[in-house]
């Protein structure tokens, strides 16, 4: 909780620095405030305490999950150091984040519908300010327009669920409502299965779930990159925790009833995700269906619902995003001139072989090759869905991740390509890209030699 | 407060705002025109906002109400994002026909 505060008076102090005058100390307070709010959840860590009236509630669940995301945005911040640097609205960008930063624990650590509200709302526009940051870009312009009103459209369905669940049982509460679900469950008012219902879309709108992805290509494309990798790792992992956490403690008693249809829409979004990456020449555009797809594998956590499904999701979601971070950070550092296509990384691995070598690392992670942490956590999760009984959405997963295996097999096949004369410089990966993609290596393989401790934590 | 409910009863408030909720979508869905589509959007969290109160007068529950308050202030926050993305976008291209708007495609 404390850390909560301490996030959002960061915010409220980087909007200050440009007015107050101490705009270059701007990032190291931000990176000692981050790594400081770790040491925070730490230490709240098993203690499990209610905060006003039950509105929100830091159970390991909550803790582990938070503490991700500060960590996963701290290694984020190594990756922009120079955008920070050298753009003239800094004090913006890194309030807007650490406002990002303050939705995002708070929609996983919500104990009431209410919270969850805000908490999406608080991270949703402050995103939308963002995707549209490139202010002189149509491209920005219309992600952060397609963002936003897709974004509030989806609001609008999880209010209008929120609503009708309130309507059957009187309150916000998580803990409430999920009584009132077990005792009245042989007569539940129609209304109750319509809000389940608008809720399931809502949230399957903000994670990019099959039917209702349209969005997440282009919006993911337009904007800047490093927004972009913000949006699909730190972004995705909070809707996904605060995704579970509802279904986990609130609806988990109608699971027979809504356990079918996320079964298909989590089968529908893996394998739309893989066939449309492959045909995609933009790098860029093919992380943003390779998101698509790994949302689908993260939705089978939700389906399955048993004893290791919590800790199956926290490590897919940080093996996933810690990944997903390292080829972001490739592309942001290579497509400097605006240049996201695949065959840009010709002659890569000639040119920059140690760079190459870790995006080598980070593809092959997400890709699911063993013994990198993406294996294992894929290993888990397929485990947990069998033991569900859901067989057939495995296979479908297994051949979904084959197809995904191609593509991203294609990113590492193009860096040994010799580089022809038209691809122009390839631009030298140094600084704050390359820490980056080595922790991000370092992080992948250590999760894969030893993946039972974050899946045993949960 | 349970009186409101004698006069008109609970089932037309609910059909009442599911209509507005309908026709906030079909609006999303079919209009062209950014501006009218985020009127559309309101339209939605307004018919929201609506059976709240009512679910809120017929549990006798304040909480309900309080809600629709967060819910008209986040509102507020988003739209006035959305207007300066908007604006940003006329400055741009000039009109705010989202079918203009088509620099991204796969």
């Amino acid at each position: 909780m404390n850390a909560l505060i301490v996030i959002a008076c960061l915010g409220i102090a980087a909007m200050m620095s440009e007015v107050l005058g101490f705009k270059k100390l701007l990032l190291p307070l931000v990176a000692i405030g981050l790594i400081s709010v770790v040491g925070l959840f730490v230490m709240d860590w098993n203690t499990s305490i209610r905060y006003y009236h039950d509105m929100l509630y830091f159970d390991n669940y909550a803790i582990a999950f938070s503490a991700m995301v500060t960590v996963l945005t701290a290694l984020w911040l190594i990756m922009s150091k120079e955008y920070f640097i050298s753009t003239t609205s800094k004090a913006e960008h890194a309030a807007l984040i650490l406002f990002c930063l303050t939705g995002a624990i708070v929609m996983i650590s919500y104990s009431d519908l209410s919270m969850l509200f805000i908490g999406i709302e608080i991270l949703s526009i402050s995103l939308y300010v963002l995707a549209a940051s490139n202010k002189h870009d149509l491209r920005s312009n219309e992600a952060g327009l397609k963002y936003f009103l897709m974004g509030a459209f989806a609001t609008g369905f999880l209010l209008f669920g929120i609503t009708l669940i309130y309507g059957a049982s009187g309150s916000f509460n998580l803990q409430e409502i999920a009584n009132y679900l077990s005792k009245n469950s042989e007569h539940l008012p129609m209304f109750v299965y319509a809000g389940v219902l608008l809720m399931l879309v809502g949230l399957l709108f903000k994670v990019s779930a099959a039917p209702f992805h349209f969005w997440a290509p282009d919006v993911y494309e337009g904007s800047p990159t490093l927004v972009t990798a913000f949006m699909s790792t730190i972004v995705k992992t909070a809707a996904f925790a605060a995704f579970y956490r509802l279904f986990a403690t609130c609806f988990s008693d109608l699971s027979g009833w809504w356990g079918e249809t996320l079964a298909i829409v989590a089968a529908l979004t893996m394998l739309v995700g893989n066939v449309l990456a492959v045909m995609q020449q933009n790098f860029k555009r093919m992380l943003a269906y390779s998101s698509i797809a790994h949302a689908g594998y993260m939705l089978m956590a939700i389906v399955a619902m048993n004893h290791i499904s919590a800790g199956a999701i926290f490590l897919y979601t940080s093996a996933y995003s810690i990944a997903s971070l390292g080829a972001f950070a490739c592309l942001h550092a290579l497509g400097a001139n605006d240049n996201e296509k695949i065959i840009n990384l010709r002659g890569f691995i000639a040119k920059q072989p140690f760079n190459a070598g870790l995006l080598c690392l980070a593809m092959l992670s997400l890709a699911g090759i063993p013994p990198l942490a993406g294996f294992f956590a894929k290993y888990y999760l397929f485990y947990g869905v069998i033991q569900s009984g859901y067989l057939w959405l495995v296979l479908v997963a297994v051949l979904s991740s084959l197809i995904g295996v191609y593509y991203y097999f294609r990113v590492i096949y193009t860096m040994f390509l010799p580089r022809e004369e038209e691809d122009g410089v390839l631009p030298k990966i140094s600084g704050g890209h390359k820490i980056l993609l080595t922790i991000v290596a370092i992080l992948s393989l250590l999760m894969g030699i030893f993946p039972g401790i974050l899946q045993g934590i949960l | 407060m349970n009186n409101i409910l004698h006069v008109v009863p609970l089932s037309y408030y609910v059909a009442l705002s599911s209509l507005l909720f309908t026709i906030g979508v079909m609006g999303v869905l079919f209009r062209r025109n950014a501006i009218i589509i985020f009127m559309c959007i309101e339209l939605m969290l307004n018919a929201v906002n609506l059976l709240l109160t009512a679910f809120s007068a017929q549990h006798g529950d304040a909480s309900g109400q309080v809600m629709v308050f967060f819910i008209m202030a986040v509102a507020a926050a988003e739209v006035a994002v959305g207007l300066a993305i908007l604006v940003m976008i006329y400055n741009n291209i000039r009109t705010v026909d989202i079918n203009e708007l088509n620099k991204l495609k796969w």
